[in-house]
C-alpha cells in the first residue's frame, strides 16, 4: 500500500515528497538509488529531522495510532490509511487531538471518492426514493482463499481479518451515505479459511427512524476478480442499486427534484459520472482522495473522510465484535430445550426433533 | 503494427461499465475453447494481432496457435505484462519481497542471491527485472511477439515514483532478448511520453485511452491531442468506445481523425461486432 501512495503523492504537482520511512532497508535502498528519495527506517527520526507540512501513514493498522499521534503533536496535517487504528477510544482521542490542533485529518476510505456512490448519496439526500426503509451493504472479494497466511492481515493482534478490512470499507461507506447504525444485532463473525481471524461478517443494522439494514461481507470469494462493494437502498418511492461502475435507480413516481430521471429504471455509468484526476495509477478514487487532502490543506476545508468519521466506523466494527460474542437468542425448533445445542447435534437428531415439533403442533 | 489489434478484457471479466456484464462474460469465456473461437472469428475478419495480458489462461490460447501454425501462419501476440492481480495477490499474502521471491525461478543463481537478501547493486535490479520478464514470456515460446507491453498499472506506478530507469531496463531487455519493440500502456500518456524521451527511449510505442469523452485520459484531452499531433510516439488507441459510453461510429470517427494514431485495439465477443468494428475502422481510416 505504501508504495502506491508514494507513487501518487510524488506525482502530485503541489506536493514535494521529502522523505519516506519503511522498516525494510532493502526497499529504501532501491528507492533512493533509482528515484532519489530520502529514506528513514525510524519514523521518529524522520519527523524530528525533516521540515514537513503533512504525512501519509500507510503502515499495518496496529501502528496507525502511535505514528498519527506523533505527527499530530508536531502540528502536521495527517492522511492515515484505513481502518484508522483498532480501538474506538484511541481513534476518538486522535480525532479530538487533530481537531484541537486544527490540522487537516483524513483517512483512506476511498469509496467515499467514487462518483457512483456520491451520486447515490445525492439522490438519497434529496429523498428521490422517498423514505428509506432498508439498506443492503455487501462486499465480496478474493483475499483469503486458502487455510494459510503469514502476513499481518491474518493476525488478530495486528488488526487482521475481514472485519477491519472489507467490513470497515462497507460500514464506512454506509455511514457516509445513510449515517451510523444506532444498534447492531445477530452479528456473525465467521472464519472460512483463516485460523486466527474472521473471513466473513453478517449483521443486521438498525438506523435511526424506521430504517434497517443488512451487512454481508466475505473476503474468501474467489468468483470476484477484486473487491466489489455494492449497496442497495429501498425507499417508499423506489430503490437504488449502486456499485463502483454503475448506479441503477428505480422510481415509482417523479418528485420535483428528479431532474432528468424518469419513472421506472434509470441507469448511469461511471464513465459519465467520474471527474478526471490529475494522475491515474489504479482507480480515480485513490488519486482523488489524495488531491482532496491537498486541497483541504490549501483551503482549510474539512475533509470528506475525517478521523472522526473513521472513528465512527471503528466504533461500529467494535459493536459488531461485541455483538458477535453475545449469547445467541435464536428462535429454536419447538420441543428442544436448549437452542444452542441444536446446532451441534448430528443432522439425524435434528431431523427427529423437527419431526417431533411438527407432531407437537398437530 | 497492424491498424487493428484485438484486446482481451472481455475474456477475463473486465468491464469498466458493469459488473453484471463482466460476470456474464466471465461465464461465457470460462472455457478456453470459446476464447479461441472468438480469436478465430477475428482472424477471419482480418485481425491478426492479439494484444493480451499474461493471464495464466492465455497459455492455453498460445498452445492452440502453436499447434495450428499452418492455419494461422501470420498470427502474432502482443504480450502485456505483468498480469497485475497475480502480483498484487501474492504481495498481499507474502509482502512485496516475498512476492518477488515467489516468482523467481528456484534454481537460478541470481534468484538465490536475491532470496538471500544481498543488497542491490545496479546489475541486480536489472537482472531481477529480466528474470521476471522471462517468467512472463515463457508461455509465448515459439510464437511471434514483435511488441511487448508493460501494463498500465506497472507503467503508471513507476511513472509516479519517478523510477524512469525501469523503463529503460524493460526496453533494453525486450529488444535484446526478444528482438521486440517495447510498448508502454498508460493512463497518463502526455506525462509518460515526456519522461520516456528523457530516459532516452525515442519514438516509443504508447498505448493509451483515446476517446471522444476524455475517459481516463489523465492530463486532459487537450494535452492528449497535442501529444498526438506532435507525432513523437507511436500511438495505440484503447478504450475508444469508453466502455460503451460512446456509440461506435462517433467513437471511431474521433480516433480516425488523427493520422498519427497508428493502431486501434478493441475487444468484442461476437463475430458481428468484430466485423462491424473492423469495417468501420477500415472505412474511416484515411488512405
Amino acid at each position: 500500500m505504501g508504495l502506491s501512495h508514494q507513487s501518487m503523492v510524488n506525482a502530485h504537482p503541489e506536493i514535494q515528497l521529502t522523505a519516506v520511512c519503511d522498516t525494510s532497508g532493502y526497499v529504501l535502498d532501491v528507492l533512493s538509488k533509482y528515484t532519489g528519495v530520502k529514506g528513514y527506517t525510524d519514523y521518529r527520526k524522520l519527523l524530528a529531522e525533516e521540515p514537513l507540512d503533512c504525512v501519509f501513514v500507510a503502515t499495518p493498522s496496529k501502528y496507525h495510532a502511535e505514528i498519527v499521534h506523533a505527527a499530530l503533536e508536531r502540528g502536521l496535517h495527517v492522511f492515515c490509511e484505513k481502518p484508522f487504528g483498532l480501538e474506538p477510544e484511541t481513534a476518538y482521542r486522535l480525532a479530538e487531538l487533530a481537531e484541537r490542533k486544527r490540522v487537516v485529518n483524513q483517512v483512506g476510505y476511498h469509496y467515499r471518492f467514487l462518483a457512483t456512490f456520491n451520486e447515490a448519496k445525492r439522490l438519497l439526500d434529496q429523498k428521490l426514493i422517498g423514505e428509506l426503509h432498508h439498506v443492503r451493504i455487501e462486499a465480496y472479494g478474493p483475499v483469503v482463499l486458502r487455510p494459510k497466511g503469514a502476513t499481518w492481515r491474518s493476525q488478530k493482534s495486528e488488526g487482521g481479518g475481514c472485519l477491519f478490512d472489507y467490513a470497515c470499507h462497507a460500514i464506512d461507506l454506509a455511514n457516509y451515505i445513510v449515517g451510523c447504525p444506532i444498534a447492531v444485532s445477530g452479528t456473525v463473525l465467521n472464519s472460512v479459511f483463516s485460523n486466527d481471524v474472521d473471513d466473513e461478517i453478517y449483521s443486521t443494522f438498525q438506523f435511526s427512524g424506521n430504517c434497517h439494514g443488512q451487512l454481508a461481507t466475505n473476503w474468501s470469494d474467489e468468483s470476484y476478480r477484486k473487491m466489489s462493494v455494492k449497496l442497495s437502498f429501498w425507499g417508499t418511492n423506489g430503490r437504488i442499486n449502486v456499485d463502483r461502475q454503475e448506479i441503477q435507480t428505480y422510481l415509482r413516481s417523479l418528485p420535483p427534484a428528479a431532474g432528468e430521471l424518469t419513472t421506472g429504471w434509470n441507469v448511469r455509468y461511471t464513465t459519465e459520472l467520474t471527474r478526471p484526476v490529475w494522475f491515474y495509477v489504479r482507480g480515480e478514487e485513490y488519486s482523488a482522495q489524495i488531491d482532496h487532502f491537498v486541497q483541504c490543506i490549501k483551503t482549510g476545508a474539512t475533509s470528506l473522510s475525517t478521523f472522526r468519521t473513521a472513528s465512527d466506523t471503528i466504533l461500529v466494527a467494535a459493536m459488531l465484535r461485541e455483538d458477535a460474542m453475545q449469547p445467541r437468542t435464536a428462535v429454536a425448533l419447538r420441543g428442544t430445550r436448549n437452542p444452542a445445542a441444536v446446532a451441534t447435534q448430528p443432522a439425524t437428531r435434528r431431523e427427529k426433533s423437527f419431526v417431533r415439533s411438527l407432531l407437537d403442533r398437530l | 503494427m497492424d491498424r487493428v489489434l484485438f484486446g482481451d478484457n472481455q475474456f477475463f471479466g473486465v468491464n469498466h461499465m458493469s459488473e453484471e456484464k463482466a460476470r456474464a462474460q466471465a461465464m461465457r469465456f470460462q472455457d478456453t475453447a470459446s476464447i479461441v473461437q472468438v480469436l478465430e472469428d477475428a482472424y477471419a475478419e482480418g485481425i491478426k494481432t492479439f494484444m493480451c495480458t499474461t493471464h495464466e489462461r492465455i497459455a492455453e490460447v498460445c498452445e492452440h496457435f502453436r499447434a495450428n501454425r499452418q492455419r494461422f501462419p501470420d498470427y502474432q501476440f502482443y504480450p502485456c505484462m505483468p498480469y497485475a492481480h497475480k502480483y498484487a495477490n501474492a504481495a498481499a499474502e507474502l509482502g512485496v519481497l516475498g512476492a518477488l521471491r515467489s516468482f523467481l525461478p528456484e534454481d537460478n543463481k541470481l534468484g538465490a542471491l536475491f532470496r538471500g537478501g544481498v543488497s542491490l547493486a545496479r546489475k541486480d535490479i536489472e537482472g531481477l527485472a529480466s528474470l521476471l520478464i522471462d517468467a512472463e514470456m515463457k508461455m509465448f515460446a515459439d510464437l511471434q511477439t514483435p511488441v511487448i507491453f508493460l501494463q498500465n498499472v506497472a507503467t503508471d506506478f513507476l511513472l509516479g515514483l519517478g523510477f524512469d530507469e525501469a523503463f529503460r531496463i524493460f526496453a533494453s531487455h525486450v529488444r535484446e532478448r526478444y528482438r521486440a519493440e517495447p510498448g508502454f500502456i498508460t493512463m497518463n500518456a502526455p506525462l509518460l511520453q515526456r519522461r520516456l524521451e528523457k530516459a532516452g527511449i525515442e519514438n516509443p510505442i504508447i498505448c493509451a485511452n483515446i476517446n471522444k469523452i476524455g475517459f481516463r485520459m489523465c492530463g486532459g484531452m487537450q494535452a492528449y491531442e497535442e501529444l498526438i499531433a506532435q507525432g513523437r510516439c507511436r500511438l495505440v488507441a484503447m478504450s475508444v468506445f469508453a466502455s460503451g459510453a460512446v456509440p461506435p461510429e462517433q467513437a471511431l470517427e474521433y480516433v480516425c481523425r488523427f493520422p498519427h494514431i497508428e493502431s486501434i485495439v478493441f475487444g468484442a465477443s461476437s463475430r458481428r461486432n468484430i466485423a462491424q468494428t473492423k469495417q468501420l475502422i477500415d472505412r474511416l481510416t484515411p488512405r
